[in-house]
């Protein structure tokens, strides 16, 4: 019977070897072309000038001052080079560092600004940039950290939107009627918390489709702050919804560091618990027993069980926590910034944290660094929009969704959410 | 002890005792109520009626973790690790030792793995991801884990049905090492060769009942039938095949999975008219992918397959069920079936565009009746009526349907993937006899399958698959040693050439196989989880 087998062949290890991925290298030639010829070889001529100092530094930087053609030329032809290497390696089947993009990313926008400021004479103030960055990002931060703590003990949390909003106003009632602006930072992250304990009522005890409880959440979150400003807060704004700002708080030494001192040290105390926050999540989801459950709870939840980890009750718990976090993040809108409540003033900020997310690979690093470049592109938007550059502003307003649309959908890599998140336990 | 899912009691005042340092087999066919009792005696459940007394001390289990506390461990049959956790954080999990501020202590728990493993040989690296191990090492993780919370009783649920041959002896070997150590363990199992050569003492349990206790020195037909609760057949009755032309070849066939890991490895084999091509090897080692390229749920990376002297390369899945190919799924509940619909309307799932079932847009319901009344008494189904939604059927009923569509049409090729998983014995018999029925009316036939038992049942060529390799193709007729070795992943000469050196041991193996072979496979196959899943549904 044997002797009708089919000649197979074990030994040959015939490989498999995948298609070669074109995607990156032709998103970076097409970049670096742009690059080339646009801000170099038919550039504006003119000369741009990138500014470090801000007043008080404790030296000055001076002014770099580039002509924009040289710049564009000498950028565009460094991106080329680059591009050739991405499409060699990618050729060559190997891998590319992580390093790669950021190098591309930076030397592009570098030559975007060159062109950007040249012709109009422009002065591109990196320091007011950076630290606009910054402070966009902020929310998004928070946000993103309250994500991935629910969906890493496999709760997905749309509301992240609605609980920024509900953060934001409750900080500033509260601050308003207490004349205090750090009365309005310890209220919000009650109310973000709030949002979270509807959630994880029907998600969690009802189990209701989380997305769907997520999202009728930010819309009541809408309907009850908008309703709640519209009857009360405009009736007597003094008493309910007058500016309070958190003062602004330098470390001594490290805030006079030329640029980044100025942009990292020099802020309130809201952007100190975010550092602390973002390095605490990073230490004790990983490392913590804390974490350790909180992961297995999110991936494997029957396992937990068996070991007698309650696995709804590590939810709840997180859930609540993380509302807490996002709640902070939605002062900065109003206590943060100094700022009255106004309606829907989160913005979909909430949306985009959960993109930050994702883009971080649910890692609070990760997740960091993506919302800094939300943050950044949103800010690079806002200066181009003060200097006058001759793209419609418009299209510079779009400029950090187009950034959202394409880092999730491309070039996120291959990323695996927490095994278990959405499903609600049921024993 | 009484546990109760709705209507259905699955414990019926069950009373075991567990002697110190026995091994004690729980004997029993699939949704019999030997895991619903363990998950009871874990913690997992609430029993409904009953006591569990440990050293004469009544106790009392609000969840797994008292059942840990008071010495209880317990290895799932589907391991409760994490997949994306280092060995040692998996053994923390619930127990974790801390330094200040809640960190992990991770030094000591990665000492207590190498601790434990070292005691047993286990040879288990505590860096190690789970999703990196083999099946046969996270068992021994799961193990590891139940002895560092100190466990004098280990409960083993359907240890084997993951494992090849080979792994089970080592898995036998651990529990003799474990029992000498004075651990206590409970093996569940429905398989007779394994009590038969492990267990102090056997209940064999039935319909959520104790029919009785059994010594291990009882032949394997007496623990079937008394498993089973009648005389049960032995051997599927089957004439040797009278195999025609080989109408369909795959020849080197790779496939890549999306994480870009090749899951079938050029892969090459004929099956002909008229004779079933059992492929064999234990689970996750290709044979799905292999079927589900095959019916063109998944496109190959390399490779051609032939059907009828046409390629079947860019066809698609309708364009595959066209040229006559019958498939049964693997997963009947999630691919098989559409659970909320009727069960007429789950027969005609393929056709429901064709006469005569349908005409321009409209679909012909009294004909899709009428037909559907007539395959109801074809096959056997038991049933209330065909409008019933098919999740009312038994699991061994949803499969008749099933075949009853795939085999209800001229076929030219016949897959089946794991035909009899969570069956009764009855539904068992009636599947194989219709798959050589298939056969013998000249279809080619593939049976994917994990179970040898089943192998050996419908065979008329054995293909072994290992790490998405065919390792080799060969007779019916080759030994159950050398089956095992071959889907350990030797080449088949090898294996062949291991196993006959030793001929008088293997042949008197392969007589005891051959006599236990159907009995086992009639019992039951894998899981119990059928019975579970619906149970939990319930309540």
């Amino acid at each position: 019977m044997t002797a009708q087998t089919v000649e197979t062949t074990p030994s040959s290890q015939v490989k498999a070897l995948a298609p070669i991925a074109w995607k990156f290298p032709i998103v970076y030639s097409i970049l670096a072309l742009v690059s080339f010829v646009f801000f170099g070889l038919i550039g504006r001529d003119g000369e741009t000038t990138f500014r470090f100092a801000s007043g008080g530094d404790f030296f000055a930087i001076p002014d770099f001052v580039v002509s924009s053609t040289v710049a564009g030329l000498a950028l565009g032809i460094l991106l080329v080079i680059m591009a050739a290497v991405s499409i060699y390696l990618s050729v060559k089947r190997l891998d590319i560092g992580s390093w790669f993009p950021m190098l591309f990313g930076i030397l592009f926008v570098v030559s975007f600004l060159a062109w950007a400021g040249g012709g109009s004479g422009g002065v591109i103030p990196l320091t007011t940039l950076l630290a606009g960055a910054l402070a966009l990002s902020v929310p998004l931060i928070f946000g993103a950290m309250c994500g991935l703590v629910g969906e890493r003990s496999g709760i997905i949390n749309i509301a992240i939107e609605g609980q920024l909003l509900a953060g934001a106003f409750l900080a500033a009632v509260v601050a308003s009627v207490v004349k205090n602006p750090y009365a309005g930072l310890l209220a919000a992250p009650i109310a973000g918390a709030l949002v979270a304990v509807i959630l994880t009522f029907f998600a969690v005890k009802y189990w209701v489709n989380q997305i769907i409880i997520g999202v009728v959440l930010n819309v009541l979150v809408v309907g009850v702050t908008s309703f709640l400003y519209s009857t009360v807060l405009t009736q007597d704004p003094e008493l309910w919804n007058a500016r309070q700002k958190l003062p602004n708080l330098p470390i001594p030494l490290l805030s006079d560091i030329p640029v980044l001192g100025r942009v990292l040290f020099d802020q309130n105390i809201l952007v100190y618990i975010m550092y602390v926050v973002v390095i605490a999540l990073q230490i004790f989801v990983f490392r913590s027993k804390w974490g350790l459950r909180m992961r297995a709870v999110g991936e494997h939840p029957k396992a937990a069980d068996t070991v007698g980890i309650k696995v709804n009750f590590t939810r709840v718990r997180n859930t609540l926590l993380a509302g807490a976090i996002a709640g902070l993040g939605g002062a900065f809108f109003t206590v943060g910034s100094g700022l009255a409540f106004g309606k829907e003033m989160s913005a979909g900020q909430g949306y985009i944290a959960l993109a930050a997310m994702i883009l971080g690979k649910w890692n609070p690093k990760g997740a960091l660094f993506a919302a800094l470049l939300f943050g950044f592109s949103k800010s690079l938007g806002n200066t181009l929009q003060s200097i006058g550059t001759p793209v419609a502003n418009e299209l510079l307003l779009m400029l950090p969704y187009i950034v959202t649309v394409f880092a999730v959908a491309g070039f996120v890599g291959r990323v695996r959410p927490p095994a278990a998140e959405g499903v609600p336990y049921v024993k | 002890m009484t546990k109760v899912f709705g209507s259905f009691v699955a414990n019926d005042h069950i009373d075991l005792t567990i002697e110190p340092g026995e091994i004690h087999a729980l004997l029993g066919e699939n949704g019999a109520g030997k895991s619903t009792m363990m998950n009871v005696l874990y913690g997992l459940y609430d029993a409904d009626g009953g006591d569990i007394l440990i050293d004469d001390e009544p106790v009392k289990f609000s969840g797994p973790g008292d059942a840990v506390a008071a010495g209880i461990g317990m290895v799932h049959q589907h391991f409760m690790l994490v997949p994306v956790f280092t060995v040692a954080e998996s053994v923390a999990l619930g127990y974790e030792p801390t330094k200040s501020l809640g960190l992990l202590d991770i030094a000591e728990a990665r000492k207590k793995v190498t601790e434990i493993s070292s005691r047993f040989n286990f040879n288990i690296d505590p860096d190690a991801l789970i999703e990196d191990l083999p099946v046969g090492a996270q068992q021994r993780v799961e193990i590891i884990k139940a002895l560092s919370r100190d466990a004098e009783i280990l409960i083993l649920d359907e240890p084997t049905a993951v494992l090849t041959p080979q792994e089970t002896d080592e898995l036998i070997s651990i529990m003799r090492q474990l029992k000498e150590q004075g651990t206590s363990i409970v093996f569940i199992t429905h398989k007779l060769r394994e009590v038969r050569a492990i267990a102090d003492s056997i209940t064999v349990i039935r319909r959520g009942k104790i029919v009785g206790e059994a010594s291990p020195d009882s032949t394997e037909t007496e623990l079937a039938s008394q498993m089973v609760g009648r005389a049960v057949s032995l051997t599927t009755e089957k004439d040797d095949a009278d195999p025609g032309d080989a109408t369909f070849q795959v020849r080197n066939l790779t496939v890549v999975d999306k994480a870009e890991n090749v899951v079938v490895d050029d892969v090459s084999f004929d099956v002909r008219r008229g004779e079933i091509l059992a492929v064999a090897g234990v689970q996750g080692n290709g044979q799905t992918e292999l079927a589900e390229t095959i019916i063109g749920l998944t496109e190959p990376r390399l490779g051609t397959i032939t059907l009828d002297g046409k390629s079947l390369g860019g066809a698609s899945v309708k364009d595959r069920l066209g040229a006559g190919i019958g498939f049964v799924p693997e997963d009947r509940s999630t691919d098989g079936i559409i659970a909320e619909f009727a069960i007429r309307d789950n027969m005609i799932l393929d056709v429901y565009d064709r006469e005569p079932y349908a005409k321009g847009l409209n679909l012909r319901s009294k004909t899709i009746t009428a037909e559907a009344k007539k395959k109801v008494e074809e096959f056997d189904i038991r049933l209330g009526s065909v409008v019933d939604p098919i999740s009312t059927l038994s699991g061994g009923n949803q499969q008749k349907v099933v075949l009853s569509r795939e085999l209800g049409r001229e076929l030219r090729l016949f897959i089946a993937s794991q035909p009899t998983r969570g069956l009764d014995v009855g539904s068992i018999e009636f599947v194989h006899k219709r798959v050589i029925a298939e056969r013998d009316s000249g279809t080619p036939c593939i049976i994917v399958s994990t179970e040898l038992d089943e192998v050996y049942g419908l065979a008329d060529r054995i293909a072994v698959m290992y790490s998405g390799r065919i390792v080799g193709v060969v007779g019916a007729d080759t030994s159950r040693e050398a089956l095992g070795l071959m889907m350990a992943g030797v080449p088949a000469d090898e294996a062949l050439a291991a196993t006959t050196g030793t001929s008088d041991g293997s042949d008197h193996a392969q007589a005891a196989t051959d006599e236990a072979g159907t009995a086992a496979t009639a019992a039951g196959t894998a899981d119990d989880d059928s019975a579970t899943t619906s149970a939990e549904e319930t309540k």
